[in-house]
């Protein structure tokens, strides 16, 4: 069966149609099924109906998606207790150790985000990489910063980034490779994600299933979770009525 | 490989952008191992061929990812096919 891919961190303005139009054309262009729709604001989305079909007429299946910041691990717990069922997709932005080590064990969050490019601002440890082995969260590398910087801090960030991935992989953390981009001009197909995450050392098999096989199961997880039919996880309804 | 601007540019722009790209992320050392050039680009339809050593096609699709910009035009740049001979490669992709 033929590789179906997903670019879960594609950033524009929702509303925008002729923006979402645009990169929906080039997604579908580079081969991508899936895309995700990303919002820093729960109430932002607009119509994801709308976004939905929107995509559908360029044969890609959209995903919503909140990049969630918080003040501190509680604050975190709360906006995850207002938000989780909105979305499809929860991704934490660990900007800060707190942040980080509570969204790493909160099973409510699928991707664990570090923007950050000084390795001071990179929490993605040891520690951090045993609490999300044990939760549900996989480790998101944006590849935007790769395309925008250069000289030494597009090396520090690439080391940062190599170290990073070596753990998540010890710890059998997922990894999910993203774009990350908000521009049209730095949207990059699944087979260039795949060949740039080679600088950091991840081979090619497991950057291929990095932007397939991983994102397609987080969404396909969270869609059980948030349809009508599941009670629990292993639970789910499967006839309702008087035959039963 | 094809490109994607709004703006005119050409295939020896396109090549030096290359190169400068895979000096950046693998150095002078790496770019030579790399024995680029430019067989062919097609203004009209913006798609290149571009000959690179058989081991060396997972850097040059790096290079290829990482350029953002020719002069001060914003492109992107993406590989269409990779194949051994430009006859099967005009074969499967009709460039």
């Amino acid at each position: 069966m033929r590789r179906r891919f997903a670019d879960l961190h594609l950033r524009f303005n929702p509303r925008d149609e002729t923006q979402a139009a645009q990169m929906f054309e080039r997604a579908s262009d580079f081969g991508y099924r899936m895309i995700g729709v990303t919002t820093d604001n729960a109430n932002h989305l607009g119509d994801s109906d709308r976004l939905r079909r929107l995509g559908k007429d360029f044969g890609l299946d959209v995903v919503t998606r909140l990049d969630l910041r918080a003040k501190s691990g509680g604050d975190l717990v709360r906006s995850l207790r207002r938000v989780r069922r909105r979305f499809e997709l929860i991704a934490v932005v660990c900007d800060s150790k707190p942040v980080a080590r509570q969204a790493a064990k909160d099973r409510r969050v699928d991707l664990l985000n570090f923007c950050g490019c000084s390795y001071r601002q990179r929490f993605f440890d040891l520690s951090e990489a045993g609490l999300a082995s044990k939760g549900l969260s996989a480790l998101e590398v944006d590849i935007r910063p790769l395309l925008v910087m250069e000289g030494p801090g597009r090396a520090g960030l690439l080391m940062s980034l190599r170290r990073e991935v070596a753990i998540a992989r010890s710890m059998d953390v997922p990894v999910v490779l993203s774009s990350g981009v908000s521009e049209v001009a730095l949207m990059r197909g699944p087979d260039a994600l795949v060949a740039l995450s080679s600088l950091f050392d991840l081979n090619h098999s497991s950057a291929l299933s990095c932007v397939s096989d991983v994102p397609f199961c987080m969404v396909k997880r969270n869609r059980g979770k948030l349809s009508s039919k599941f009670v629990a996880p292993g639970i789910r309804i499967i006839r309702e009525g008087k035959g039963c | 490989m094809r490109l994607f601007s709004s703006s005119q540019v050409g295939g020896e722009e396109i090549l030096a952008a290359v190169w400068r790209a895979l000096e950046k992320l693998y150095g002078e050392y790496g770019a030579s191992k790399a024995g680029l050039g430019l067989m062919e680009f097609d203004e009209k339809e913006r798609c290149a061929i571009l000959r690179v050593m058989k081991g060396e096609v997972e850097m040059l699709r790096a290079a290829l990812a990482s350029i953002t910009k020719i002069g001060e035009a914003p492109v992107s740049l993406s590989v269409l096919r990779v194949s051994g001979t430009i006859k099967s490669l005009r074969d499967k992709s009709s460039v």
